[in-house]
């Protein structure tokens, strides 16, 4: 008996990556499919899919399996699907949740049981300074970006007096203090409304007494379509600009704005008319596939599994490599659909940062245009306050 | 925002008409709750039936009146063609679910039409997927009136206070003058004697169903073009919705309708004043997050007050 285990233990440190390869390493994906926020998921999902196969079911060469399960929108249900990944399955990459507030439920514990997790969307502050970790990386964004990138742009523009609005819980302060970092003139109001507020013709009567030169909002989701429908129907739209991060104007919720959001600049890390090569073949690629234009998520989806594919690449396929993989996700040696892209020291991304304005895209629909690139090879605010060597 | 401290004279009259336009938003939202709630509260006076999920009627209007409003470009075809499949799934519904739930515990009924909420959200994603949909004010209503000089409000606004308006003087009129109307309120007090009198009670409760799930549809129709139409939209407005005929008596619709002008008042001078009022005690930054908290609890406070002074709510249907 102590013979053939002795020859079990030779047999796995002579040939693991034999042994590896013919069994596809298994990705999980912990996403948001279900509620209304399900479309969301359905993007990173499909984008990362698309990646898988493009490859033909591999990612950098190394065949894997990508297990997908729907979280509800419910930190408690992720919590358990992210565990079940770890301990029955053996995961170990994890990947995809969309809202900050699960994300801080589940990387935690995951990141501290030695599986990395790749965020494909969710990049709460706070995963970014003191909880920052090694087995943690943003491949989309530190979640203040996309406000900065507004804020710094309004200021540049001459906006001197801007009236801002978002819903009554942490995320919308964090977005209105992302905002507010580079933005440099007055504030004329700060209005932060229900959690799923429908009617906002109490705020929207106020705001225009309150005579603002700009308004910044955030409101994801439904809510941004309710508000920006109505703040079209009271004939504001043509007197106060509005201003917003991409979460409003994804190509899928333009849809149900319609021509309420034409011309609105909103601030994204991503088009789908940024010009270089890695892009034109993936948007070209995602519309063969799904018959529709890729949103920001799609883009992030897409991205978080080729970031995985470059590291799973370098140590070819043995995802017990922890340290090797870890350190060759950090090198992002891939061609990401962004153009220039690194980690910064709290691994999030360095990249350019654009205002986008919405367009018709002439099939009766609307998308985005690149307007202005306002930051390039930007990081994010908390590196000092991460103390990762 | 003018705050209160620092009016000066001439501030005076803008301020007014701000506070004329916050009345008319507050007076737009009451006659949309006032919709929803003479429904629930007819099913729940006159067949005690707890039906959550008259929300879902709500959201089958707008999808419809989407749907068609987009295929056929009239935006009047699409609320005929919503009016028409909100009364009939809900009466549908009636002769499959609730008419078996009538006898039983109200928390099996609640179990019901919760599954039926759940039912009916997928039920969406299924045909109309997951993205919202898209539906416009229609042409000859998207332009601004100035009733007041000063205020261009929406007139698509202004037609639902309307069409909310004159549903309310329909009901009236439908509940007090007609024969139908007298054999509802029959039904209602006494469900039994009213059979014996030759009432068929079982199409009556059909019937009665129909119209609120028309009702709701309608609300549905008129909150289309405002707000983004998208599964599970119904649950949010169901539950101010419950508020409302809580504060009016359960089964009143006279009840509801006040109910609901008073939680759409309550609520959208809460929220459109608060944050000043306070403003004048604390520091900007500390004064919108406190007004924002007390502005959402504040139909919620009103209810707890009105249940105090009326345990029954204003109006109860039988006091």
């Amino acid at each position: 008996m102590k013979k053939l285990c002795v020859c079990f233990v030779v047999f796995g440190i002579l040939v693991p990556n034999a042994v590896l390869a013919t069994e596809p390493v298994k990705i999980g994906m912990v996403t948001t499919l279900s509620t209304k926020a399900g479309y969301l998921g359905e993007e990173v999902r499909d984008g990362f899919k698309l990646a898988i196969a493009q490859e033909e079911g591999k990612l950098g060469g190394v065949p894997v399996e990508l297990l997908v399960e729907d979280d509800g929108r419910d930190p408690g249900k992720a919590k358990q699907i992210a565990d079940r990944f770890m301990k029955r399955d053996g995961v170990k990459i994890m990947t995809g949740i969309i809202f900050s507030n699960v994300a801080l439920a589940v990387v935690p514990k995951v990141v501290r049981s030695e599986v990395l997790y790749i965020s494909p969307n969710a990049g709460p502050s706070d995963l970014a300074g003191k909880g920052c970790n090694e087995n943690y990386f943003n491949v989309a964004y530190q979640n203040d970006n996309l406000d900065e990138v507004v804020g710094k742009y309004v200021s540049d523009a001459g906006f001197k007096n801007v009236y801002l609005l978002a819903p009554n819980y942490p995320a919308g302060k964090d977005h209105l203090a992302g905002f507010k970092r580079y933005y440099t003139g007055k504030i004329s109001g700060e209005v932060y409304t229900k959690l799923g507020q429908a009617d906002y013709a109490a705020e929207i009567a106020t705001l225009r007494a309150a005579k603002p030169d700009a308004v910044f909002f955030f409101l994801p989701g439904g809510m941004g379509i309710n508000f920006l429908k109505q703040y079209s129907q009271a004939g504001l739209n043509k007197t106060i600009p509005v201003f917003g991060p991409a979460f409003s104007f994804d190509e899928r919720l333009l849809g149900a704005v319609g021509a309420a959001a034409l011309g609105v600049k909103n601030g994204s890390q991503w088009t789908q008319d940024l010009d270089n090569p890695a892009n034109k073949q993936f948007v070209a690629a995602f519309r063969a596939a799904y018959g529709r234009t890729p949103t920001l998520y799609a883009s992030q989806g897409y991205e978080a599994a080729r970031l995985i594919g470059s590291a799973l690449k370098s140590v070819g396929g043995d995802v017990n490599k922890l340290d090797q993989l870890r350190a060759a996700v950090r090198k992002a040696d891939f061609e990401s659909v962004r153009g220039q892209f690194a980690f910064t020291t709290n691994q999030h991304p360095i990249q350019n940062l654009y205002i986008r304005e919405v367009v018709e895209d002439g099939k009766g629909g609307y998308t985005n245009q690149t307007l202005k690139t306002v930051f390039t090879d930007h990081g994010n605010a908390y590196v000092d306050a991460c103390k990762m060597k | 925002m003018p705050s209160f401290i620092c009016l000066a004279t001439g501030e005076v009259g803008v301020f007014m008409l701000l506070v004329i336009e916050q009345i008319l938003n507050g007076l737009q939202l009451g006659v949309t709750l006032f919709l929803m709630s003479a429904g629930l509260t007819l099913v729940f006076g006159i067949m005690r039936v707890i039906n959550l999920a008259h929300g879902s009627f709500y959201m089958i209007g707008a999808y419809v009146a989407a749907t068609i409003t987009a295929y056929s470009g009239s935006f009047l075809l699409g609320l005929v063609a919503a009016l028409s499949a909100a009364a009939l799934v809900g009466m549908l519904v009636e002769v499959l679910v609730l008419r078996r739930l009538y006898k039983k515990e109200h928390v099996e009924q609640v179990l019901a039409t919760f599954g039926l909420i759940m039912f009916f959200n997928e039920l969406t994603r299924i045909i109309w997927g997951r993205q919202p949909m898209f539906m416009d004010v229609p042409s000859w209503l998207s332009s601004s009136v100035e009733i007041i000089p000063g205020i261009p409000y929406p007139s698509y606004r202004i037609a639902v206070i309307g069409v909310g308006l004159l549903v309310a003087l329909f009901l009236y009129l439908m509940f007090t003058h007609t024969r139908i109307g007298m054999q509802i309120r029959a039904g209602a007090s006494n469900r039994e004697m009213a059979g014996a009198l030759g009432i068929n009670i079982r199409l009556l409760y059909t019937l009665v169903f129909g119209l609120g799930t028309l009702l709701a549809g309608l609300a549905g129709v008129m909150a289309g073009p405002i707000l983004a139409v998208e599964a599970g939209m119904g649950e949010s407005i169901l539950i101010l919705t419950f508020v409302v005929i809580v504060i009016g008596g359960i089964g009143s619709v006279r009840g509801a309708f006040i109910g609901a002008l008073l939680v759409g008042m309550v609520d959208t001078l809460g929220r459109a004043f608060l944050p000043a009022l306070f403003r004048m005690f604390l520091s900007t930054a500390h004064a919108d997050g406190v007004a924002a908290s007390v502005a959402s609890m504040l139909i919620y406070i009103l209810m707890a007050l009105i249940l105090v002074w009326r345990p029954k709510g204003l109006l109860p249907a039988h006091a």
